[in-house]
């Protein structure tokens, strides 16, 4: 059995590498065993494919003749306004930027049909997009309009940074009141017509590695169809929350920062989405490949949907007032059967993270490792565990009093 | 000359308590076949039926219906999945009320049948990519 990283990275170059995907070392622990499973497994690959809200890209659209400077001007890319606060001629883009004459909510369910998200989607399929820019001019970047047509090849950089993205583990959302609500976590029919999730459960990378031992800061990933690299824990990181005997979080929990050369992604791995009556976001896939270090470290990747539990929610009510409660925890197994019992009621589920496009991720990766074309690295550093005393503050609202 | 088509009506929150399908039976003489009913009080209600009867009285009862201010749609335009765009996430599964959208147990993958299919287009807006496309 291999030891270290590098280890199994000799054993990847060489083409010898064992790689199974995190639903495949199920039924491997099954027959096998946790030992003999070790034995024979270097790495187990992950996947998740779901809306990730928190995702944004950063680009240098190099610099135009005469000069502009962006930074502190505006800049629109087809309409969407991206972050100027950098210097002359960087910028970034949120998933979650909407036009400003986008009609938002205004009549209610707004549809939001088109934002960061889709910008970025379009960039990577290759599609020109129109870059529009006022700023104040100055001596040495005079020029005050710039309206051309840009493209992802033509940009120096262009990169896609997500600073929450692969929650470990989420709600499920239910709507008690009695109208029908429409929210991010997808339309929510009353009287718990129905309940969404959100999670890839036993594919998910951080519940395959629900302590971090292997998943740091410079863990090299599959990003969008591309190869990046966790940044960082991700914003709301939360690694001390309610745990299952063997570990798995039963709430939202661990996240992921992760960054990665938006130029080799693909368009099938980052979709521009609209979440009815909430905004636009990106539907962003990540692959996370998990060394087999130990016989602990393979039990936490043979974890299964049925010992996966979230939390279920009140989006009527309990979330949008940030009430704590919750109405009972439901396990992936449960949620995945289409049907779920809900204060005495049958509820039926969907779900708003793509199960098949997990699968797919999680094979794609496993490919990339059996070829030999994709190395594990060593993380820089670990991400903060349940020991690091995190806690996950709400905003302590202090009033502005005239005078302050 | 006798007709029979298939139509969508939608109703605004305002005439979801209204006998408007008692006096579409009762003045214009036309038989129904509820296909599909989903309404829920104070939002808009949406129906799905078969219309039979003498080809004036149907064209009598469209115009009654179009008067009062249900939203008609016939059956005559095509839901179209988008599927390069389809993430198969599954959001859509509990949002149709026909079961043209379903997963299959085995694969989790989300399967589009056209024949159930009965372009309420209730599915349009809530999927999450915007797959589901109104083709006419
Ligand atoms: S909601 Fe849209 S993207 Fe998701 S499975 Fe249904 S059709 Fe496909
Ligand atoms: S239009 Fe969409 S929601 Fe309506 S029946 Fe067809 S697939 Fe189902």
């Amino acid at each position: 059995m291999a030891k270290t990283i590098a280890e199994i990275n000799e054993k990847i170059s060489k083409g010898q590498a064992v790689v199974v995907t995190a639903v495949e070392i199920i039924d491997l622990v099954e027959k096998k065993g946790v030992a003999r499973a070790a034995q024979e497994v270097d790495v187990v690959t992950t996947g998740t494919f779901g809306p990730m809200c928190s995702s944004g890209a950063y680009f240098n659209v190099g610099h135009s003749r005469p000069r502009i400077k962006i930074g502190g001007g505006k800049a629109y890319l087809n309409d969407v306004p991206a972050y100027t606060g950098f210097a002359a001629v960087d910028i970034f883009l949120g998933a979650a930027a909407i036009p400003d004459d986008d009609p938002r909510n205004r009549v209610h369910p707004g549809p939001f049909n088109y934002g960061g998200g889709h910008v970025i989607e379009e960039l990577v399929a290759g599609r020109d997009v129109r870059l529009v820019v006022s700023a104040y001019g100055t001596d040495c970047y005079p020029r005050k309009k710039l309206e051309t047509w840009i493209n992802l090849k033509d940009l120096n950089e262009a990169v896609l940074f997500n600073i929450r993205n692969a929650y470990q583990n989420y709600n499920v959302a239910v709507n008690l009141s009695g109208k029908t609500i429409y929210t991010y976590m997808g339309v929510l029919k009353p009287n718990q017509g129905n309940a969404n999730y959100s999670s890839a459960g036993q594919l998910s990378p951080l519940l395959n590695d629900p302590y971090y031992k292997t998943i740091g800061i410079g863990t090299r990933i599959f990003l969008g169809g591309g190869i990046g690299y966790v940044a960082w824990q991700g914003t709301q990181h939360n690694p001390d929350v309610l745990r299952t005997d063997s570990g798995v979080p039963r709430r939202g929990a661990g996240t992921l920062a992760v960054i990665g050369d938006l130029k080799q992604m693909s368009p099938r791995w980052l979709v521009g989405t609209s979440m009815l009556g909430y905004g636009c976001t990106l539907t962003v896939g990540i692959g996370v490949p998990i060394p087999i270090l130990s016989e602990e470290i393979l039990r936490y990747t043979a974890v299964k949907d049925e010992e996966i539990f979230a939390p279920i929610v009140d989006y009527g009510e309990a979330y949008p007032q940030r009430s704590p409660e919750i109405l009972g925890e439901v396990s992936y197994g449960d949620l995945r059967s289409g049907m779920i019992l809900l204060q005495g009621k049958e509820v039926p589920t969907a779900s708003l993270s793509s199960y098949p496009g997990a699968v797919e991720i999680a094979n794609m990766l496993k490919e990339w490792i059996i070829k030999g074309e994709f190395l594990l690295t060593e993380p820089v550093a670990p991400l903060p565990g349940v020991e690091a005393g995190i806690t996950f503050k709400p905003l302590q609202e202090r009033p502005i009093e005239e005078g302050d | 000359m006798a007709i029979s088509k298939r139509v969508v009506l939608h109703f605004p929150p305002r005439l979801v308590e209204q006998p408007i399908i008692y006096r579409l039976v009762k003045d214009h003489n036309l038989v129904l076949n509820i296909l599909k009913a989903s309404v829920t009080p104070k939002e808009e209600g949406l129906l799905v039926l078969e219309l039979s009867g003498d080809r004036n009285d149907y064209d009598k009862g469209i115009r009654y219906l179009t008067d009062v201010g249900v939203r008609i749609q016939s059956l005559g335009q095509n839901i179209v999945r988008n599927e390069a765009r389809c993430t198969q996430c599954g959001a859509c599964v509990v949002v149709c009320p026909t079961g043209a959208l379903a997963i299959d147990p085995k694969t989790r993958m989300v399967n589009f049948y056209e024949d159930k299919c009965t372009a309420c287009e209730l599915c349009v807006l809530p999927c999450p990519p915007r797959a589901m496309e109104v083709h006419f």
